[in-house]
């Protein structure tokens, strides 16, 4: 495994849905500076686990999430966490790109006005600028800032949303299937960025994509029926990965 | 390795099954040489070495074959794990049973080389230790076909009974050299036939190797394979 100290660290985290016990006994580090890819047949669990790491599971009626998860030590679930405080530091893209229905400059403005980290319009700016810049999507729309985010090509809008994510500088950022309603050239244009804030952030990625993980992560986890039943190395886990059942999904035997 | 169940894809089955395939014919071709290229030097018969010369081209159009098929596997298939290192093994090993193939014909080479009007007694002990080396050739070929990597790290342990026939024959032909010049040149080269199988037996240990790492993952222990004996060989 890397060294990286931890970023994130679950307890034995179980999530239910109403009746349905979506995740069983989960226990992980998210590590600084590192991308973590989380694989698993679909229905597994990944998504429901993510979104327990910035307490997105809140918004679902029914959802229950217990155990213990927390952030630089912290306990995200304890009474006095911030929850929007907290989606702010742990940042989340999702599958489908989702710009709000504003302009480009806007959808990035968002977050850093309501969060009140710029001073000044130039200082807003200035943000929106280098947000966009780090999403590899500065010199794209550089001059048609005031075009509607919803305007850009399936691609440019998913950079836009993680723009967006990293406008109010999170420390974590979650994307969960980032790049499954894209093409391959701007898959290849989110893994790149991927690649590029790593380092920067700690990163985790739902994929379905066998290949993006091995391509995007230092650490791969890999879930079935709510369980994490391997976490390893990314090159051991697709090179000679311990547990049968890791191994027969990876190579394409699964059910 | 052997694997609980099929592949969801099943073409990849039929791929690696292809390859597996290619592996065994070369493998079969390369035990026949060795047996042939022996044999022609036994009889003096230079047709049957120059056959054995000729079919050596056979051996290296299939290791061609298979460099394509893994090529195209990786690229379409993108194996992972254990499947990703079946098919590294198998091109490894195609490289390897080529080399043996290039020992047998090296072997068939020498054959009108050597004056068959004075034939050293040595030239009638030489063909067991080719049969050992083809032994192993053969049998630790099976063990990839049957994805055995027990039965390939029981094979690495004869290398050192054919390190011995080596050593053994090594001194027997100084003896014939310092005793008698003029079978020096003969002498020479069955050193070589000999070293040559005895290299054979080398290569087939890294096959044994290669089919347990495409196994387990991992090296062979050193505890797996029995203490190699020491001796004066180089
Ligand atoms: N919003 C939800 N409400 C109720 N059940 C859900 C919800 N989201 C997911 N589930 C259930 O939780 C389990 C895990 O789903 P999910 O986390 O989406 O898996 P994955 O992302 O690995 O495909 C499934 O049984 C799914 O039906
Ligand atoms: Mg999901």
């Amino acid at each position: 495994m890397s060294n990286n100290p931890p970023k994130m660290t679950a307890s034995h985290v179980d999530v239910y849905y109403g009746a349905n016990h979506a995740i069983r006994d989960v226990s992980i580090d998210v590590c600084q500076e590192d991308v973590t890819a989380f694989i698993g047949p679909s229905g597994c669990g990944k998504s429901t686990f993510l979104r327990s790491l910035n307490r997105m599971n809140d918004t679902i009626p029914g959802a229950r999430v217990s155990g213990d998860i927390r952030l630089d030590g912290d306990d995200i679930y304890a009474r006095e966490m911030d929850v929007v405080q907290l989606r702010a530091r742990v940042g989340m893209v999702f599958q489908k790109p989702n710009p709000f229905p504003k302009s480009i400059y806007e959808n990035v403005a968002y977050g850093p006005k309501i969060h009140g980290l710029a001073q000044s319009k130039a200082e807003l700016d200035r943000i929106v600028e280098r947000s966009l810049s780090r999403a590899g999507l500065w010199n794209e729309v550089k001059d048609r800032l005031s075009d509607s985010g919803t305007a850009l090509s399936g691609g440019q809008q998913q950079r836009l949303c993680i723009a967006r994510a990293i406008a109010v500088d999170p420390e974590v950022i979650l994307m969960d299937e980032p790049c499954s309603a894209l093409d391959p050239v701007a898959t290849a244009r989110i893994e790149e960025l991927i690649h590029d804030l790593r380092g920067r952030y700690a990163i985790v990625i739902v994929t379905h994509n066998m290949q993006q993980a091995a391509r995007v992560s230092q650490r791969t986890a890999f879930f079935h029926l709510g369980q994490l039943i391997e976490y390893g190395d990314t090159s051991d886990i697709f090179t000679n990965p311990r547990q049968e059942r890791t191994k027969d999904y990876i190579t394409g035997r699964y059910g | 390795m052997a694997s609980s169940q099929e592949h969801t894809v099943k073409a990849f089955d039929q791929d690696i099954g292809q390859l597996r395939g290619l592996i065994s014919q070369m493998g079969g071709l390369a035990e026949a040489a060795i047996g042939n290229a022996m044999l022609a030097l036994q009889r003096g018969d230079h047709e049957l070495a120059a056959q054995v010369r000729a079919d050596d081209k056979k051996i290296d159009a299939i290791q061609h074959e298979v460099e394509r098929a893994v090529v195209r596997i990786i690229a379409l298939r993108a194996p992972m794990a254990n499947d990703l290192r079946e098919v590294v093994a198998a091109l490894k090993i195609a490289t390897v049973v080529e080399r043996i193939g290039d020992y047998a014909k090296n072997i068939a080479k020498r054959v009108p080389q050597i004056d068959s009007e004075y034939r050293i007694d040595p030239i009638s002990t030489l063909p067991a230790m080719a049969r050992m080396a083809a032994d192993m050739v053969r049998d630790v070929l099976d063990a990839f076909a049957a994805r055995d990597p027990d039965a390939a790290i029981a094979i690495c342990e004869r290398d050192d009974a054919l390190d011995d026939f080596y050593d053994s024959i090594f001194r027997t032909l100084v003896t014939y050299m310092v005793e008698n010049p003029k079978t020096i040149s003969q002498c020479a080269h069955l050193l070589f036939v000999a070293k040559h199988l005895e290299r054979i037996g080398d290569h087939a240990t890294n096959v044994a190797e290669m089919i347990h790492f495409a196994a387990h993952g991992t090296p062979i222990a050193d505890r797996e394979r029995a203490e190699p004996t020491f001796s004066p060989r180089s």
